[in-house]
């Protein structure tokens, strides 16, 4: 398959992201300078973690005016898939692929730690390869991991099967000690209602190897390599 | 500084205002055949202190060893940098930022941060590790959880922006430095040996360009602020401070190394004490020329500024390059990409003078190598009326408690002691995904991608050691450092070291720096560790006294096979306890005497550098056929700490225990035995099965070792004298800085 990872000023998990698809998932990946409009004919677009403009405003929202992420929606609106991580789903969320919002922690400080999340939905291409409420260990590594979204579009994503993973704990139950961020009702990840487009806060480009701890975060990419679907 | 200060004159006043000895002003003279006008005399001024030009400390640092096979790049340059095989090298280098975390701790904090990333990148080396050494008053005191949680965040939010792992470091909390912290960081790069580059500017006419961020009035004279002690007045001198902006660095560090491994540049040099004027005559220095500015072509913050604010402002996330022939241009177009100002602002040229314009009019003109050759002073030294009173403490005035598992639980909990995972959860540990071992164990381990090749890495000081026998101390803190890294797996091969000390012209504190240089020595030749760098924080004073005299040291280790890691925690019930090395019953110095029955006094431990140097030969050849399930040194708070700590497994939100049982060593007092301090001690659990083998090797080197007893059970059982469970100090352990914070 075809990668294509964005790499905005700040960007700092661009690396990780094309070392783990191209030294350890063995596929194609192509950096994507955020001024740039030429996605070059992806099959995904990975749009990594960081401080993209140091997250200086907000995190995400300038990053979302760069010329690549008109590219980006073009893409996603025709149903080619993208996936967010860290500040990549801050940014997918304040460029309107992704509902909702990324708040400060609720205790306020940034938090690197181990955390295990749960397969809520395994029918989406970025899950598939995941069995039915599956624990996966994950890392998380953020200041602004907390989800938020109104009652409302907490409903909008129950009713469409939109909250992909959850914080949980080792045993897979959804705790408020296993929450790291406050988020609400323990989201951790969710796609769009096209089920294209997939934002979570854990890193699976730091859990695809044994040597690193965990190598749960293959799962993932491995779901994405066996999806069929592509952008038309 | 009012924007006249090009009319002010030259007076006594002036001068010692600049922190200029009037010897110091005659030299001047002297080298210049007149007097100097304000610019220039505030050249020599940042120039001639000690953050610059050591003039203090360069004697003593000159008998420091910095030779050995892998150095490619010993003290002199922005950073050291040592072969590590394969076409690889690394970069790593030390640095204080204390006197202005102390006024402002969140900025003071992240310049330190971005300032030594800067040294590391400079070299053509990607960052790819970052490690800290902090020392606050007691974590009791409300002001020390201000500039403790200031302190974190400030390196928290440099180090995770700019994306390189924090993975190592240490926090002590003592009296001695409740009004002047503590804040040393450290930085490792990894670079190809065709990817160095220095700090030198050569080749007559060409371009000197530069780079980063726009200068503005922040800073002026940290170098000179960094060189006096801090006072009441202190805090009026926050310009002195500079404000970080991490993003800025990012942007800085990857135009600069595609500049670099671009090929298009002679020399670079980041701009960080004394600004541009150090990064100016240093250049020129180093490469045996003249250098030409016009200060109007410097990108500029605010209107008005002076030469002399444009010359010493320390404005940060700025860099000054001197471009090859024919590439100026590639360099503003690489620059542009990145959106940073690039301006070039003069020419190299054969001189062998810094000649500074405004718009064409001459403000300043010096011989650049006067500027880089500060005075030297041979200070006066005497030995502390109070090494005496150490020396004739009695132990035996001092009660063994009855309850000994109450002592354990205390110390564990010490903040000194305890986990500091409050800290490094804050620490953006994992990115680059290169991070096998994380915070929390001896020694933490990185990958270099595409080989079989690791880096250990840890950083340790030791200030209550040195306050009370600062030779011994000394070697200390070098045997700690290599035994940590010795514990990990690997090999040491160099170090750098951050010297923390009071105010030298006290010939007392005169007296402990001579001493721990001499330490330092003789620890680094026994063990064959050159020292490629660092960097002497003096002036460390409050207004009870000096701070106790702490030398750091980053130590680097290195792994052919980085599979043959080891962390510190047991791993399988069953497995066999060792004891490496000899025990001992004196608890001079140690941690315990402090936590349990506040006092800071006794002899410390003594180290006979033979019998460390076995320790870690031996170490490392079982590492090499993986014999050790674990191995953890015997550092604050003795063999019952380190027992204790083996049990935990430290990493972040994924503690699991172990208990054991073991038996308590040797003979005499029972405190001296479980928290007493005794060096060249090591801790490995293995499995029982190579017991034989492991016991042959440590006879070969010939390491006393003794089997102590059995990873298992709830509870941690040391002899008769203590039994807790393992539960209740594992939260002890990592609980305790928390909810001292909350």
């Amino acid at each position: 398959m075809r990668f294509s990872v964005t790499v905005f000023p700040g960007s700092n998990c661009d690396h990780d992201c094309e070392y783990v698809l191209r030294d350890v998932e063995k596929q194609d990946v192509q950096m994507i300078w955020h001024k740039d409009t030429d996605l070059k004919n992806p099959d995904c677009v990975v749009v990594p973690g960081g401080f993209s403009y140091g997250d200086y405003l907000r995190t995400g929202a300038i990053a979302r005016f760069s010329p690549v992420m008109k590219s980006v929606a073009d893409f996603a609106a025709k149903g080619g898939l993208v996936i967010g991580i860290c500040n990549g789903f801050q940014i997918l969320c304040e460029a309107g692929l992704l509902p909702g919002a990324l708040i400060r922690n609720k205790n306020i400080k940034f938090l690197c730690q181990s955390t295990y999340i749960r397969v809520e939905q395994n029918n989406t291409p970025f899950t598939n390869a995941c069995k039915p409420n599956q624990v996966l260990k994950i890392p998380i590594a953020h200041g602004e991991g907390n989800y938020f979204i109104d009652a409302a579009g907490l409903k909008g994503l129950k009713d469409n099967n939109q909250i992909v993973v959850r914080y949980c704990d080792a045993n897979g139950q959804l705790t408020p000690e296993s929450n790291p961020n406050g988020s609400l009702e323990n989201i951790a990840g969710i796609c769009n209602v096209n089920r294209n487009v997939f934002g979570l806060m854990p890193h699976p480009d730091r859990s695809a190897e044994d040597i690193l701890g965990s190598h749960d975060g293959h799962y993932l990419w491995q779901s994405i390599l066996s999806s069929k679907v592509g952008a038309k | 500084m009012s924007s006249s200060i090009m009319n002010v004159e030259v007076t006594d006043k002036v001068v010692k205002e600049h922190g200029l000895k009037p010897d110091e002003y005659q030299r001047i003279c002297d080298i210049l055949g007149r007097k100097p006008n304000i610019t220039e005399l505030g050249l020599y001024s940042v120039m001639w202190s000690e953050h610059c030009g050591y003039k203090h400390s360069r004697a003593l640092l000159k008998t420091l060893p910095t030779k050995g096979d892998k150095v490619l790049q010993g003290p002199g340059e922005n950073a050291g940098i040592m072969d590590i095989g394969e076409g690889w090298a690394v970069a790593f280098k030390v640095e204080s930022h204390n006197h202005p975390s102390a006024i402002e701790p969140y900025q003071g904090a992240a310049t330190g941060v971005g300032g030594i990333l800067r040294d590391i990148f400079t070299m053509g080396a990607r960052p790819v590790a970052n490690l800290n050494s902090l020392r606050f008053g007691p974590l009791t005191d409300p002001k020390v959880k201000r500039l403790f949680t200031g302190v974190v965040h400030g390196i928290a939010d440099y180090g995770n922006c700019m994306g390189i792992p924090t993975v190592a470091g240490e926090v002590v909390f003592d009296d001695s430095y409740a009004e002047n912290c503590l804040v040393n960081a450290m930085s490792v790069g990894l670079l190809k040996h065709d990817q160095i580059i220095r700090g030198k500017a050569t080749g007559i006419g060409n371009a000197v360009i530069y780079i980063g961020a726009t200068t503005g009035r922040d800073g002026i004279h940290g170098a000179t602020f960094a060189s006096t002690e801090i006072t009441g007045e202190s805090t009026e001198k926050r310009s002195a401070v500079q404000v970080a902006d991490p993003f800025m660095e990012k942007l800085l560090m990857e135009a600069t190394l595609e500049l670099i491994h671009g090929n298009l540049l002679v020399g670079i040099q980041d701009m960080g004490a004394a600004g541009l004027t150090c990064s100016t005559c240093e250049m020129a220095s180093r490469g045996g020329a003249g250098i030409e500015i016009d200060v109007a072509k410097v990108p500029q913050r605010e209107k008005g500024m002076t030469p002399y604010e444009i010359l010493l402002s320390e404005s940060q996330e700025r860099m000054l390059l001197v471009a090859k022939p024919g590439c100026e241009q590639k360099v503003h177009d690489i620059l542009a990409k990145w959106d940073l100002h690039a301006a070039t602002i003069g020419i190299v040229t054969d001189t062998g003078r810094m000649i500074v314009k405004e718009n064409g009019k001459v403000v300043a003109d010096v011989p650049a190598d006067s500027l880089t050759d500060a005075p030297l002073y041979h200070p006066a030294k005497s030995e502390p009326a109070i090494l005496k009173t150490y020396k004739e403490f009695d132990e035996n005035s001092i009660p063994v408690p009855g309850n000994l598992s109450e002592v354990l639980e205390k110390l564990i909990a010490d903040p000194t002691i305890a986990s500091k995972r409050w800290v490094y959860r804050q620490y953006d540990h994992m990115v680059r995904s290169n991070s096998l071992i994380r915070p929390g164990s001896d020694a933490a381990v990185i990958r270099v991608k595409g080989t079989q090749l690791g880096l250990a890495m840890t950083i340790d000081g030791l200030g209550s050691y040195c306050a009370l026998d600062p030779y011994e101390g000394a070697k200390i803190v070098v045997a700690e450092a290599a035994r940590n890294i010795a514990c990990s797996g690997a090999q040491s091969i160099g170090m750098t070291d951050c010297l923390n000390f009071g105010n030298p012209e006290k010939p007392e504190v005169f007296y402990y720096l001579d001493r721990v240089i001499a330490g330092l020595g003789d620890a680094a030749r026994a063990f064959n560790i050159p020292i490629t760098g660092g960097n002497v924080s003096l002036y460390n004073e409050n207004p009870t006294g000096a701070i106790d005299p702490t030398p750091v040291i980053g130590m680097m280790g290195l792994f052919q096979n980085v599979d043959t890691r080891i962390t510190q925690w047991f791993k399988n019930e069953g497995d066999s306890i060792y004891l490496l090395g000899s025990m001992g019953q004196s608890i001079g110095g140690s941690r315990y005497l402090t936590v349990t029955h506040g006092k800071k006094t006794g002899l410390c431990p003594t180290l006979n550098l033979e019998v460390e140097l076995k320790l870690h030969q031996a170490l490392k050849a079982l590492a090499d056929q993986k014999m050790l399930q674990s191995a953890h040194d015997c550092s604050d708070g003795g063999f019952a700490v380190a027992v204790s700590e083996s049990c935990f497994t430290g990493t972040t939100h994924e503690q699991k225990s172990l208990g054991a049982t073991v038996s308590l060593p040797g003979e005499g007092r029972l405190d001296g035995r479980l928290f007493g301090e005794a060096q060249s001690r090591v801790i490995v659990s293995l499995k029982p099965a190579d017991a034989a083998k492991v016991e042959e090797i440590l006879k070969k080197f010939g390491v006393p070792f003794e089997k102590i007893g059995t990873v298992g059970g709830d509870s941690l059982t040391i002899g008769k004298e203590v039994k807790v469970a393992v539960s209740r100090l594992a939260d002890l352990f990592f609980t305790s800085i928390e909810k001292m914070m909350a």
